[in-house]
């Protein structure tokens, strides 16, 4: 729906600016480029990012950054900025070789970001937040900003990206459009030569898009190269002079003006073969064990969510970041309120006010993020899994240590937890076992329904493994389990059944037989699938 | 008794060495006796702080309180004839409610705790000193309350009643904060809230009845400390007494940040301030200087406290790079 009247609407700006396109990129195509890397390579521990990644920027040329997540944007853009070095490779920039950037070097360079959480000051002015750091003073002992020229060298700035506001207007008043007009000036304001927009639409609507592609085309006017981050392709194909595709910290494929449509994309993103699923498992889904009916979250207000998890199964949900799925998860387990809808545990209405109703109704949710939200880490592993079963552990409301050191000791034995003793604290840890440790917690009790949240972030292969069988052991037990993930690996892997979440609503539901890499893509940037 | 509290009872001993050998007095039965009495009664009203702190949050209005609730209590049993186990009951539960008041705008309408209880402070003040119209609340001559009177600024063995329930309060709280289930979900809850409610813990009645527990050792206090003074002026009775509570708490090795501190730790906080005081007294040094020993000895408390955890810290590093090759 939304979808199609877009696509629709791209190519029409796209008709508009044609002309012009093909003028600059022609020029582009003929010019040095000023910026590029070669044979960039960066490996975390456990993970190689980047995997000789070469790349050359020209003047006044768009550029289309697409990729799965985890495809190695992000440490790409590090790279950029001068946040992380790589491990090898040179970057070059107007000839000079460098092996890796500083933060300065990125600047002088003149490349600037805009990123997808904007790092404004709201509760300072357009002007001010602009040109923080770097005000034009007064003369004096006192050093006082010269608010006049301020003024004066913000407004150009405010024309080039065609605002419709003031130096003076709050931040707070602004738009979110708005507000990435104020990060484009910027960027324009250190001489930028390179802006990168790091999914820059991805909460906007439809016609605020509109007004920050014609941004985009702007700069470009000038001369001003663009990398443009984004999952949403179409948006992509109307504005991008090339689109280079990563997958797995490689260089899946580079899409020239004509080759450009969503398909090709789409292709290139998924490309490699699938290791086999892990979930092996023969086992049949019981009954509904949850029913999730037109739930809407505080994220995406207007839409609505159906979801039944049953008995005995892992059901994926998948989804690019931001589509919703962590806040519905947060309704489930009572800790936000849904804003309608019902949910049904075993075909019974409930009713969940808190966390508290959730759990004292068996359902369990290891979160996303694990040092915020799932364990205490000046907590011994013993005191983290008892916390939720306290009234198991007491008698008359005092806690026995005893039961709480041996449940914990089973759960130690029983998941691998690698310490020195139950009275460890967890902030010792490793991520993988201090994510047993999150899952201990639940395992002491009885799980009905158990919610992951991107289970295996940052853990290594081994823990993830061990933590893939506990989930199966769990299912074939009969406990619904709600996998969250963004590693389609892990979806494909693990699940027996996959929903797929789009702008806030579940764009499909797939079987075992049409799990595949392409249908999950496709379901996830809202196209259906095959 | 962890070693921070080991650390504390050697400096309140050699503190007392120390004022003891320059001025021989400080071991008489009365200076004892009466360095005591205070200990009791500022020690109640600092268990109460220590049950709020413990969740991350802050009691400015004891001070305040203290002197409402102490007019209201002479009031009633002085004047309007009530019998004051009665009115000792009514003192508890209006404290409570107090409590409950705090602790409902902090978890419900989210404000912020200094900013709840600093109101709090204004207000119970205001409201205490137009009560009596400025004037002084106290008993007519000949006035009597032997129990009560007993109870409160009595002697039991020569050793003062008020300290004798700290203690009694001391060991109930004390069970409660470490042994508890729900002790251990206000430790919980103020070293990461978060992780606390996503374990199930209904994390704002929590909070909310730590704030109704200092409410009503806050009331508790205040009939002490009405009973000691037996006249109070309520512009000045009570002044700054949150401030010694909170002293109390984080020279007994609480983090404001919430999460950490013990029962024994606010105690031998509330021990070292008396001393502290005692010693402005015995020494000679003008008692217009009182409150500038009270901050300076807290400031190198906590600086020493701090730096030894900087120490040890670097220490744990340097080992960790002498084992790391090998591993």
């Amino acid at each position: 729906m939304t979808g199609n009247g877009f696509t629709a609407t791209g190519g029409v700006n796209r008709a508009e600016s044609m002309p012009g396109t093909i003028d600059t990129s022609s020029d582009a195509r003929h010019q040095a480029a000023f910026l590029s890397l070669h044979d960039v390579r960066k490996t975390y521990p456990g993970v190689v990012a980047l995997d000789g990644f070469s790349i050359e920027i020209r003047p006044g040329e768009v550029i289309g950054l697409v990729g799965e997540n985890g495809a190695g944007k992000s440490t790409l853009m590090k790279i950029l900025g001068g946040v992380a070095a790589p491990d090898s490779g040179t970057i070059r920039i107007d000839g000079v070789d460098h092996e890796r950037l500083t933060v300065e070097h990125s600047l002088e360079a003149g490349i600037a970001f805009v990123h997808q959480e904007l790092n404004l000051f709201e509760n300072l002015d357009v002007a001010a937040n602009i040109f923080l750091g770097r005000e034009p003073l007064r003369g004096g002992p006192l050093k006082l900003v010269d608010r006049a020229k301020l003024r004066e060298m913000v407004l150009p700035l405010l024309k080039r990206v065609g605002a419709n506001f003031t130096a003076d207007t709050p931040v707070s008043e602004l738009s979110l459009a708005q507000q990435q007009m104020v990060e484009i000036a910027k960027a324009l304001s250190i001489k930028a030569r390179l802006v990168i927009l790091d999914e820059p639409t991805s909460s906007l609507p439809l016609a605020e898009t509109e007004k920050l592609l014609g941004v985009i085309k702007g700069l470009k006017a000038e001369g001003i190269s663009v990398i443009f981050i984004s999952h949403r392709l179409h948006e992509v194909e109307s504005v991008a002079d090339r689109v280079i595709v990563l997958r797995d910290g490689m260089l899946a494929g580079t899409l020239a003006t004509d080759a450009i449509n969503h398909d090709q994309m789409v292709k290139l993103m998924i490309g490699r073969a699938l290791k086999a699923r892990t979930n092996t498992s023969e086992r049949e889904a019981g009954a509904v064990a949850l029913s999730a009916k037109g739930i809407r979250t505080a994220a995406y207000p207007h839409r609505i969510v159906d979801l039944d998890v049953l008995h005995g199964e892992i059901l994926g949900l998948a989804g690019l970041v931001g589509s919703g799925r962590t806040e519905f998860a947060r309704v489930v387990f009572g800790i936000d309120r849904s804003l309608g809808g019902e949910l049904y545990l075993d075909g019974k209405h409930v009713l969940l006010s808190s966390s508290a109703d959730a759990v004292a109704n068996g359902i369990f949710l290891v979160p996303e993020d694990r040092k915020l939200a799932g364990i205490l880490l000046d907590f011994a592993i013993a005191q983290n899994i008892s916390l939720p079963n306290l009234s198991a552990h007491s008698a008359n409301l005092i806690i026995s240590a005893a039961s709480e050191n041996a449940t914990a000791e089973a759960q130690k034995s029983n998941l691998g937890i690698k310490a020195p003793s139950v009275k460890t604290r967890v902030g010792t840890l490793s991520g993988g076992n201090q994510q047993k440790v999150v899952l201990a917690k639940w395992l002491a009790m009885k799980p009905r329904i158990m919610i992951f949240d991107e289970p295996t972030r940052g853990i290594d292969i081994g823990a993830k493994a061990e933590i893939y069988r506990l989930m199966q052991a769990l299912a074939d037990t009969g406990v619904a389990v709600l996998m969250i993930s963004s590693d389609m690996e892990e979806v494909i892997g693990v699940s027996d059944r996959v929903a797929v979440m789009h702008e806030g609503q579940i764009s499909g539901i797939l079987a075992k037989d049409q799990l595949d890499q392409e249908n999950v893509l496709l379901l996830a940037v809202g196209k259906s699938a095959r | 008794m962890n070693k921070k509290d080991i650390g504390l009872l050697i400096l309140i001993v050699v503190v007392g060495a120390v004022v003891a050998t320059i001025n021989p007095r400080f071991l008489l039965p009365i200076n004892l006796a009466n360095t005591s009495n205070l200990i009791g009664l500022f020690g109640i009203l600092s268990i109460g702080q220590a049950f709020v702190i413990i969740t991350g949050g802050i009691e400015l209005s004891v001070g305040s309180l203290i002197a409402l609730l102490g007019v209201l209590f002479i009031d009633l049993i002085a004047n309007h004839g009530m019998a004051w186990p009665l009115a000792f009951i009514l003192i508890l539960v209006l404290g409570g409610l107090v409590g409950l008041a705090h602790g409902w705008l902090i978890t419900r309408l989210k404000l912020q705790p200094f900013v709840v209880t600093l109101c709090g402070l204004l207000i119970y003040r205001g409201i205490a000193r137009f009560y009596t119209a400025d004037g002084t609340a106290g008993f007519a001559f000949g006035q009597n309350f032997p129990t009560l009177e007993f109870l409160t600024a009595g002697r039991t063995y020569g050793i003062p009643n008020s300290f004798i329930a700290l203690l009694i309060i001391m060991g109930v709280t004390w069970v409660v904060l470490h042994r508890s289930v729900f002790g251990r979900y206000l430790y919980a809850i103020g070293k990461n809230e978060e992780a606390a409610r996503y374990s199930g813990i209904r994390t704002g009645r929590m909070v909310m009845a730590a704030y109704v527990i200092c409410g009503v050792l806050t009331a508790l206090s205040a009939i002490y400390f009405a009973m000691y003074t037996r006249s109070i002026s309520p512009a000045s009775h009570g002044n700054f007494y949150e401030l010694y509570a909170i002293a109390a708490a984080v020279l007994g090795g609480f983090s404001l940040r919430g999460g950490e501190g013990s029962i024994v730790g606010v105690i031998l906080g509330t021990i070292l301030l008396q001393e502290l005081q005692n010693l402005v007294n015995l020494l000679g040094i003008p008692s217009s200087l009182n409150f500038a020993v009270m901050g300076g000895v807290i400031l190198i408390g906590v600086l020493v406290d701090q730096q030894w955890d900087v120490f040890r810290a670097k220490r744990r590093l340097n080992k960790a790079a002498h084992s790391a090759p090998s591993n």
